[in-house]
C-alpha cells in the first residue's frame, strides 16, 4: 500500500511538472527577430506616419511618430495646460468656457481626421469631450485648437466626433440620456423611460474654414448611444450608431443593461433628415450652449453663447432612423472601406455580426420589421445580417480595415487583435496584446483608402510592461507590422492619459503645411507691440497694461516701477523673433495662474494682481539663447496710494552712484 | 578698317550687355552660414540694390558679439551699383555700335577696374563689420575677429561662413571672360594685319 501511495505521489508530481512546461510562453517571446529594425527610425530622420492619439482623462491629444513611437507633441484641447499657458492666458481662456462657466478638464475619447471623398485630407482633426459634451477642431497647420462647440441636450458625448466622407457633418451622440435642457429636469431618476431622451447632434462643418455649427439634433428614444461611423461610398448619406441599455435601466447598468440578448445599431438616413429640415419640419427650441473660436489673425479666442437649436423628432418624422438588432451591448460600430459592411462588436458576445448595407436597404423597402422600439421600426436581424464571424475571440470592441478585404478587431477580454476576412468571415491571424486592448488604429483604417502598413493597439492595462512607477502606470500601446499575412509585434510604447480612439496618416499630408512661426506683420492682436520702440506701460485706473517685447535675450521694458498693491497688471508679451523654434517664456513670481509660452510673432497676455509690496522678478522660462539666464527683469510694487511714478525702461535704469562716477 | 571689330565679337559684346541686364535682377554674391542650431542654414544674398535673405535673423544674432546690424540704408553702394551696371550696359552697346577696337579695350579695362574696386570695397566692409565691435558685447573672445571670408569658407565661433558668387556674380565673371576673349581675338587679328 505504501509503495503504491509513493508511486502515485511521484506520478502526480511528474504530471504537474510536465504541465508546468506546457505553460504558454510569456510575452517577451512574442517578439520576433527583425522587429527592432522595422520600428527603428534613425536619429534625425522623420517618421513615416503621424499618429494622433486621444488623451482620455488627460483631456488633451497627443501626437506620436510611427513606426518609432516617439512622442512629438501634446496638443492642449479640453484641459488647461500651465506649460503653454493654454487656458491661463487672456487670449486662450475663452476656449475652455462652457454654459457651466470655465472648466479646466475633460475626458477626450475619439478623434477624426477631416476627409475629402472618403480620404484623409490633412486639414483638421476633430476631438470629442465626453464629460461636458463638446467637440473641438484642431488646425493641423499650427497644431492648435481652433474651435470648441458645446452640445446642448446631451450628456456623455461618446459617439463623437465621427465624420462623413466629405466632412459635411461631425456627429455627437449622447451616452447618458437625460431630460432635454429646456424641460424641467427635477424629476425622479427612475422616471427614465418617461422623461429622458437620447440626442444625436449633426454639426455642420464649413468646407473652407472648418467652422462648426449645429445643423440639427435628432430626438431619439432614451438609450446609451455608444459609438458610430458614417457610411461611405454606396452608404454615404447614412450614419450608424451602436447603442446599449435598450433595457432603459437607470441603476446598476452592469446587470440591468445586460439583460436583453440583443441591443441595437441605429441606422440614420441623414439625407432624409436634411430633407425634413429643408421642408421646415425642424423645431427651434431654446437651449443654452457656447461656441468658442480662436481667431488666428487676432490670436485671441472669443466665446459666444447660443440660445437656440433646431430639433427633428425621429418618432414623428418617419424614415430617418431604423434599429437593427445587434448581440450583447454593442460597442464598436465600424464601416468597411466599400461602405457595404457594417461591423457591430457586442462587448459580451462570442461572435461578430456583419451587416450588409444592401440588405438593410432591401429590408427597409420590404418593411421587413419585427416591430418597433419607442416608435422606431426594428429591422429583422437575419434580414440585415451578411454573416457572423464565429469564435473570433472574447469581448470584441473595435474594428479597423486594411483595404485588402480584411478587418482587424480588438478583443478586450481575450486580450488580442484578430485579423479576419470580410467576405468569408474566416479568422486569418491572431496576436496577443499587453494587456486588454481597447481601441486599435490602422492609418486611414476607417476611411475609403486605408494605408495598412501598421496596426496600433491601445491597451487598458499595463502592469509589467515597463519599469514600475508606483501604483500609477502609463497606458501601453503596441505597434504591429501588418504588411504581411501574419501580424508582427514590433514596438511597445507608453502613452499619455488613457488613449481611446486614434487616427494615423502619412506624414506627407501634414508635414509640409506645418507653420514654422507667425509673421509679426500679420499679428492683429489688439495688444501687440511691434518693435521695442513701441513698448509702453499704460495705467487705466487700477488696471495696468504692459506692452512688452521679447527677443534674444531681453524684455523691453525689463524694469517697471509705479505698480501698486491691488493693481491688475496685464503683461501683453510679444515675441519679436521671426525665426524657427525660438519661443520665449514668461514667468512672474507669485503669479497664481501659469506661465506664458509665446511663439515667434505671437502675443500672449498674463493677468497678475499685485498682492504685496516688494520687488517681483520676471524672467524668460524657455532656454532661448546663450544669454537666456540674463533674460530677466524686475517689477516694483509699492503700497496702494503710493506716489511712485510709473516708470519703465530697459538698459537705462542705472544706479545714481554709477552715473555720478561717469560724470 | 583695321580698327573694326569682328562681327562675332560685336555679337558677343551685345550678349554681354544683355548679361549685365540680368545681373541687375539676380543675386550677385551669397554668404551662407550654418551652425549646430541652424541645421537648415541661414543665407545673406547681395543684390545690386540691397541685401536679401535672413538679414533680420543675422542681425538678431550679431548683437551677442557686438557686431553692427546690417541695414541697406547704410550702404551707399546699393544706391550707386545699379547705375554703374547701367553705365556698363550702355557702354557695351555703344562699343558694339561704334565698332572700334580701341573702345573695346578701354571698356574692358574699365570693367576689370570696376571688378577689382568692387571686391576691395566688399573686403573693406567685411573687415569693418568683423573688427569694429561694440565694447558692450556680451560675448568677447580675446583676439577674435568675425570678418567673413572674401571667397571660400571660414569658421567664426559656432558659425561656418561660406562666401561665393551667386548667379549674378557668375554672369559678371562670364561677361569679363567673354570681353577678354574679344580683346584677345581682336588683338590677334590686329597683329596678323600688321
Amino acid at each position: 500500500m505504501k509503495k503504491i501511495n509513493f508511486s502515485l505521489v511521484a506520478l502526480s508530481a511528474a504530471a504537474l511538472f510536465a504541465m508546468n512546461s506546457c505553460k504558454p510562453k510569456n510575452a517577451g517571446n512574442a517578439v520576433n527577430a527583425g522587429a527592432a529594425e522595422k520600428a527603428y527610425v534613425a536619429p534625425g530622420r522623420y517618421d513615416e506616419f503621424y499618429n494622433f492619439v486621444s488623451g482620455g482623462f488627460s483631456g488633451q491629444v497627443s501626437v506620436y511618430g510611427l513606426p518609432s513611437g516617439r512622442l512629438l507633441r501634446v496638443i492642449p484641447v479640453f484641459s488647461n495646460d500651465p506649460q503653454s499657458g493654454y487656458g491661463y492666458s487672456e487670449e486662450t481662456k475663452p476656449m475652455l468656457n462652457t454654459s457651466h462657466g470655465s472648466i479646466p478638464w475633460d475626458d477626450q475619447h475619439h478623434l477624426a481626421l477631416s476627409q475629402t471623398n472618403g480620404e484623409i485630407d490633412g486639414r483638421w482633426i476633430f476631438a470629442n469631450a465626453n464629460n461636458t459634451p463638446r467637440v473641438a477642431r484642431i488646425d493641423l497647420k499650427t497644431f492648435n485648437t481652433a474651435e470648441i462647440l458645446e452640445l446642448p441636450n446631451s450628456a456623455g458625448n461618446h459617439s463623437s466626433p465621427f465624420i462623413t466622407e466629405n466632412t459635411e457633418y461631425v456627429v455627437a451622440g449622447t451616452r447618458f440620456s437625460v431630460p432635454p435642457d429646456n424641460a424641467n429636469g427635477d424629476v425622479p431618476i427612475n422616471s427614465y423611460k418617461q422623461n429622458f431622451q437620447g440626442t444625436i447632434s449633426f454639426i455642420k462643418v464649413d468646407k473652407e474654414h472648418g467652422g462648426m455649427d449645429i445643423a440639427f439634433q435628432l430626438n431619439c428614444p432614451p438609450v446609451d448611444f455608444d459609438l458610430s461611423h458614417a457610411g461611405k461610398g454606396k452608404s454615404h448619406g447614412w450614419f450608424f450608431f451602436s447603442c446599449y441599455n435598450t433595457e432603459q435601466a437607470n441603476t446598476l447598468l452592469e446587470v440591468n443593461a445586460s439583460q436583453r440578448d440583443k441591443d441595437f445599431i441605429m441606422a440614420v438616413n441623414w439625407k432624409k433628415a436634411e430633407e425634413y429640415l429643408k421642408a421646415g419640419k425642424g423645431k427651434k427650441i431654446p437651449a443654452k450652449y457656447v461656441h468658442n473660436v480662436y481667431d488666428e489673425a487676432t490670436q485671441t479666442a472669443k466665446s459666444e453663447t447660443k440660445n437656440e437649436v433646431t430639433v427633428l423628432d425621429v418618432k414623428e418624422l418617419k424614415d430617418i432612423c431604423y434599429f437593427i438588432p445587434c448581440p450583447k451591448s454593442p460597442h464598436g460600430c465600424d464601416v468597411d472601406p466599400t461602405g457595404e459592411y457594417i461591423v457591430g462588436s457586442g462587448k459580451l458576445a462570442a461572435l461578430i455580426p456583419v451587416f450588409s448595407f444592401d440588405k438593410i436597404q432591401a429590408a427597409i423597402a420590404k418593411k421587413d420589421y419585427i416591430g418597433d422600439y419607442n416608435g422606431i421600426p426594428v429591422i429583422k436581424y437575419e434580414s440585415a445580417l451578411y454573416g457572423e464571424v464565429q469564435k473570433p475571440g472574447l469581448g470584441p470592441l473595435h474594428t479597423e480595415f486594411d483595404g485588402k478585404g480584411n478587418a482587424i478587431t480588438s478583443f478586450f477580454v481575450s486580450s488580442e487583435i484578430v485579423k479576419w476576412n470580410i467576405k468569408d468571415l474566416k479568422v486569418i491571424d491572431r496576436q496577443p496584446t499587453f494587456y486588454s486592448v481597447g481601441h486599435l488604429c490602422i492609418p486611414g483604417g476607417d476611411t475609403k483608402k486605408p494605408n495598412a502598413k501598421y496596426v496600433i493597439a491601445y491597451n487598458k492595462i499595463t502592469k509589467d510592461r515597463y519599469l514600475p512607477t508606483g501604483p500609477e502606470l502609463n497606458q501601453s500601446a503596441q505597434l504591429y507590422d501588418i504588411s504581411g499575412d501574419k501580424m508582427q509585434l514590433i514596438l511597445d510604447f507608453p502613452t499619455i492619459g488613457e488613449p481611446h480612439y486614434a487616427q494615423a496618416v502619412s506624414a506627407d499630408l501634414i508635414k509640409n503645411n506645418s507653420v514654422k512661426f507667425f509673421k509679426i506683420d500679420e499679428n492683429k492682436n489688439p495688444y501687440v507691440t511691434k518693435g521695442e520702440g513701441a513698448s509702453k506701460v499704460v495705467r487705466e485706473g487700477n488696471k495696468v497694461h504692459v506692452y512688452m517685447t521679447a527677443i534674444r535675450s531681453h524684455f523691453v521694458p525689463d524694469n517697471i516701477e509705479g505698480i501698486k498693491v491691488g493693481d491688475e497688471v496685464y503683461f501683453h508679451v510679444t515675441n519679436l523673433e521671426q525665426d524657427w523654434d525660438i519661443p520665449h517664456g514668461f514667468g512672474v513670481k507669485g503669479a497664481p495662474n501659469a506661465e506664458l509660452l509665446i511663439m515667434p510673432g505671437e502675443t500672449r497676455t498674463l493677468k497678475w494682481t499685485a498682492d504685496k509690496v516688494g520687488i517681483i522678478p520676471i524672467y524668460c522660462t524657455d532656454f532661448c539663447s546663450a544669454l537666456h539666464q540674463e533674460m530677466q527683469g524686475y517689477v516694483r510694487v509699492s503700497p496702494a496710494g503710493s506716489n511712485v511714478p510709473l516708470l519703465f525702461s530697459t538698459g537705462k535704469n542705472m544706479p545714481k552712484t554709477d552715473s555720478a562716477q561717469k560724470k | 578698317m583695321k580698327n573694326k571689330l569682328k562681327p562675332i565679337n560685336r555679337l558677343l559684346i551685345l550678349i554681354c550687355s544683355l548679361g549685365l541686364i540680368a545681373v541687375l535682377f539676380t543675386p550677385i554674391w551669397r554668404i551662407e552660414l550654418d551652425a549646430p542650431q541652424y541645421p537648415e542654414g541661414l543665407s545673406l544674398s547681395i543684390h545690386a540694390n540691397g541685401l536679401k535673405g535672413n538679414v533680420d535673423i543675422v542681425n538678431g544674432l550679431n548683437h551677442y558679439i557686438g557686431m553692427q546690424t546690417l541695414h541697406n540704408e547704410n550702404f551707399i553702394e546699393f544706391t550707386i551699383l545699379p547705375y554703374i551696371i547701367g553705365f556698363f550696359i550702355a557702354l557695351l552697346i555703344l562699343i558694339a555700335i561704334v565698332n572700334k577696337r580701341k573702345f573695346l579695350n578701354i571698356g574692358f579695362i574699365l570693367f576689370v577696374l570696376f571688378g577689382i574696386i568692387a571686391m576691395v570695397d566688399f573686403w573693406k566692409w567685411e573687415y569693418d563689420y568683423g573688427h569694429n565691435l561694440s565694447s558692450d558685447a556680451p560675448i568677447k573672445v580675446p583676439g577674435m575677429a568675425y570678418q567673413p571670408p572674401l571667397i571660400g569658407f571660414k569658421q567664426l565661433l559656432n558659425f561656418g561662413a561660406y562666401s561665393i558668387p551667386d548667379i549674378g556674380g557668375w554672369i559678371f565673371i562670364g561677361v569679363g571672360t567673354l570681353l577678354m576673349l574679344c580683346v584677345f581675338t581682336e588683338f590677334k587679328k590686329a597683329k596678323q594685319k600688321l
